[in-house]
């Protein structure tokens, strides 16, 4: 178990740095789907199968595609002769400081924390995570909702056609 | 006889099962090929490949044969790591599916509690082979196809998961051994008929099958996203579709028509007439559906079986909630 959750975590790792260091978006959004899947690992070796499923189900298998999707659409070739703005030291000195501030903070915290907690692969099963959602966790499901069907609602609305009503033959086929 | 140890046995005996299965599902997927095009030749009137040995049951040989030695050829245009990645990707995605199907009582590979999520995820994962083999090509047809492919599985994907929450909230379990218990006295084909229907469409449109194969029409793309493999790795998408449709075929009866179950008869021969029940289907309905054009495939989808689905999971629910069983 422990050492699936280090395998994958380190692979989540080495495919995020994939993914920012490339020049061909393809390739970065590759990087990103094996680290999105690297992470539903992380899960699975936590004892967490559903969210583990659910984040490839979710994050690889449908918000990713459309990120393909699009890149592909707008036949992005890799940029050969982009200056390389992330090896300069002023575009990445700051995030960085910030970033190692976090990490202290991180490291700290889990130092905190009750010492001796490993990995005994417990199951969480799909009934445990239903019964917690709908039951103390009920509120913040129906906001979740409410904010989706916002979203859903906006979305449809900035993606009309802006052609006069009598033209619209065949209006939101696509 | 010291090392020899109870648990030693019982790993064997599951790493044996699932060497059978996979090689079985691998021959059955590559017989397919000639099974159907014999089927294609009866119903059309012609008679289909029949010079290879009697009755042309050898063809599987010689077609094995020609793609094993065939030229590999990568075109100088592909980007060779992606090109590399997507047939593996198709073949293994579906053929891993195959870990949760329970064949008899005694047989099949895991037991998984996240069985059918299991599922729907390398489902998801299957489009990245169509996708990344059309833009890793280079080739305005397979990029076409790609997009096409990305997007009609993307909407059947949808209800594809919607219509099986039906049979998991009478299940009460995503275990596909518990689902099976569960249709001791009824099939769940009875009381979830839209599930059915709606799982039946979006397994053929996932699969690309006809009448569903817009992402690789040969009249309007030469053939889509597959247009620049050959050899084996034309071969591993090739015969990845065929292992699809056994796939989906073999889930529809764990599903809905009670996996093994079945009078006088073993299991394994309930299972296996039930599956080629559905494989026979699918090569039907090649033979007799024209191709649908692609924007009316889309609104399918979206308008009828994505509120047919919706209306099944309420009412499904309901009634489970009134008898509160």
């Amino acid at each position: 178990m422990e050492l699936g959750f280090y395998l994958s975590g380190l692979v989540a790792v080495l495919a995020t740095v994939g993914l920012i260091s490339g020049s061909s978006p393809v390739h970065a959004v590759v990087y990103l789907i094996v680290s999105l899947i690297a992470v539903a690992l992380v899960f699975f070796a936590l004892g967490a199968p559903f969210a583990g499923a659910l984040e490839i189900i979710v994050y690889a298998g449908a918000i990713m595609v459309l990120f393909v999707f699009v890149v592909m659409m707008l036949n992005l070739r890799p940029e050969a002769k982009r200056d390389p703005l992330w090896q300069r030291p002023g575009y990445w000195l700051g995030p960085s400081l910030l970033a190692l501030v976090l990490l202290v903070a991180l490291v700290a915290l889990i130092g905190d924390g009750q010492a001796g907690m490993t990995i005994d692969g417990e199951l969480i099963t799909a009934r445990d995570i239903g019964l917690t959602l709908f039951g103390p966790w009920l509120i913040v499901v129906e906001l979740a909702a409410i904010l989706l069907l916002a979203a859903l609602v906006t979305a449809s609305h900035v993606g009309r056609r802006n052609k006069p009503r009598g033209n619209r033959n065949r209006g939101g086929t696509r | 006889m010291s090392w020899w140890t109870p648990q030693l046995a019982a790993t064997l005996w599951a790493m044996f099962q699932a060497l059978v299965i996979l090689l079985a599902v691998v021959v059955v997927g590559a017989a397919l090929t000639v099974v159907e095009r014999r089927l294609l030749g009866l119903w059309q009137d012609r008679y289909g490949p029949n010079r290879v040995g009697p009755f042309g049951t050898l063809q599987l040989i010689a077609d094995m044969l020609k793609i094993f030695f065939k030229e590999d050829w990568t075109p100088p245009f592909a980007s060779r790591a992606l090109f590399m990645l997507a047939p593996n990707l198709a073949f293994a995605s579906l053929l891993l599916s195959f870990v949760i199907i329970p064949i008899t009582p005694g047989w099949g590979v895991a037991d998984m509690h996240i069985g059918l999520l299991f599922f729907l995820a390398l489902a998801g994962i299957n489009v990245y082979a169509v996708l990344i083999g059309g833009w890793a090509s280079g080739n305005k047809y397979a990029l076409l196809g790609a997009l096409r492919a990305s997007a009609q599985t993307l909407s059947y994907e949808v209800f594809m998961g919607l219509s099986l929450m039906g049979v998991v909230a009478m299940a009460g379990s995503f275990n596909l051994r518990d689902i099976v218990a569960a249709q001791e006295g009824l099939w769940f084909v009875i009381p979830q008929f839209l599930g059915f229907v709606t799982f039946l469409i979006a397994g053929i449109a996932v699969t690309h099958r006809h009448p569903f194969d817009q992402p690789e029409a040969e009249q309007e793309l030469a053939d889509g996203y597959h247009v620049e493999y050959s050899g084996m790795k034309f071969g591993m998408f090739f015969i990845g579709e065929y292992v699809g449709m056994v796939l989906v075929s073999a889930l529809i009866v764990t599903l809905f028509f009670g996996g093994w179950q079945g009078p006088w008869l073993p299991p394994i021969v309930w299972f296996a007439l039930k599956t080629s029940f559905f494989l026979m289907l699918f090569i039907l309905l090649r033979a007799s559906l024209p191709r649908p054009r692609y924007d009316r495939v889309m609104s399918f989808g979206w308008r009828v079986c994505l509120p047919l689905t919706l209306v099944n999971l309420l009412a499904t629910g309901a009634v489970l909630l009134l008898t509160g069983s």
